[in-house]
């Protein structure tokens, strides 16, 4: 293998590998669930996106293209949101602790009251 | 805003070309069977699942959709810089908030595309869209709809960060889907 490629895909696996990293770090490091959330939604989607390009890269200078990756990246960018959007909702139904310094809590409440204020089925 | 489509056999033109494409990538040749085979799926599996779905706007303007993607795949390689930092700076200095962004999109499908969006780009998670539609009668018409959006760290005003999300990601959708 060329040396530049090397570098390359090494660029790619290492940014990819930090990111994941820092998104776990995340996980742990916050005060409360709704702040956790936020390291694993978002750096570790570009971390994977990362590794995906290095692999890419790597497959496609070896003579075999391969676009699996691509499509894992897409899939992963449409899933991540939603899986996202379901934890928090459960959250806020378990009425889960915030710190005390999040602003804006009676939003919930308001949100909550109009969602579950529903009309008995006819 | 239009949601009869234009030929009644390719009733979600742009969904056909995405699983023409999908199952190339996924079979990775361009052999005549494969071509075959991927527009049989393109042409079969949306008349198969139209009727399962509501019915929901479509795109009036794919030239502005493909740059609302671009620029959102920009914009999460910055935002996960951002959160990045975030999460590894201190953390008595991270102001957490919930925050309600009113909506002008009506439809599901555009509202599901900006959630989405906004929990994957600015240091933000969507957490509940509503009033749903379940707790609406027949007949009603569909109210005022709301986000309620969790935010890692407030750095502005909260009627900075509902101004930027309007006018950064829900004014393109407005205007792709023409509602």
């Amino acid at each position: 293998m060329e040396h530049w490629i090397e570098w390359v895909v090494a660029f790619f696996l290492l940014l990819g590998g930090s990111f994941v990293l820092i998104g776990s770090i995340g996980l742990t490091r916050m005060p409360d669930f709704f702040m956790r959330l936020h390291g694993p939604t978002k750096a570790t989607t570009l971390g994977m996106g990362g590794i995906l390009l290095g692999s890419i890269f790597f497959f496609y200078t070896h003579g075999e293209t391969s676009v699996h990756e691509l499509l894992i990246t897409i899939f992963l960018l449409i899933t991540a949101p939603i899986s996202a959007h379901m934890l928090i909702k459960t959250a806020l139904h378990y009425k889960l602790k915030t710190i005390d310094k999040t602003t804006g809590k009676e939003n919930i409440h308001a949100a909550q009251q109009k969602q579950h204020d529903r009309k008995p089925l006819p | 805003m239009r949601f009869e489509p234009k030929f009644r056999w390719l009733p979600t033109p742009y969904r056909s070309v995405l699983l023409f494409i999908v199952w190339l990538l996924l079979s990775q040749s361009i052999e005549p069977v494969h071509l075959f085979f991927a527009l049989i799926l393109a042409v079969v599996i949306p008349l198969l699942t139209l009727r399962f779905r509501d019915p929901q706007p479509l795109i009036e303007r794919p030239l502005l959709g493909l740059r609302y993607i671009l620029r959102v795949l920009a914009d999460i390689v910055t935002a996960n810089a951002q959160v990045a930092l975030l999460i590894l700076g201190p953390k008595a200095r991270l102001k957490p908030a919930f925050v309600t962004v009113p909506l002008d999109l009506q439809h599901e499908l555009p509202i599901t595309i900006l959630a989405s969006t906004v929990s994957m780009t600015p240091g933000t998670v969507s957490a509940e869209i509503y009033p749903s539609k379940d707790s609406l009668q027949p007949g009603e018409p569909m109210p005022q709809r709301c986000l309620l959006i969790h935010v890692l760290n407030l750095s502005g005003t909260e009627a900075e960060l509902i101004n930027d999300i309007k006018q950064r990601y829900e004014a393109p959708l407005k205007e792709i889907f023409q509602c």
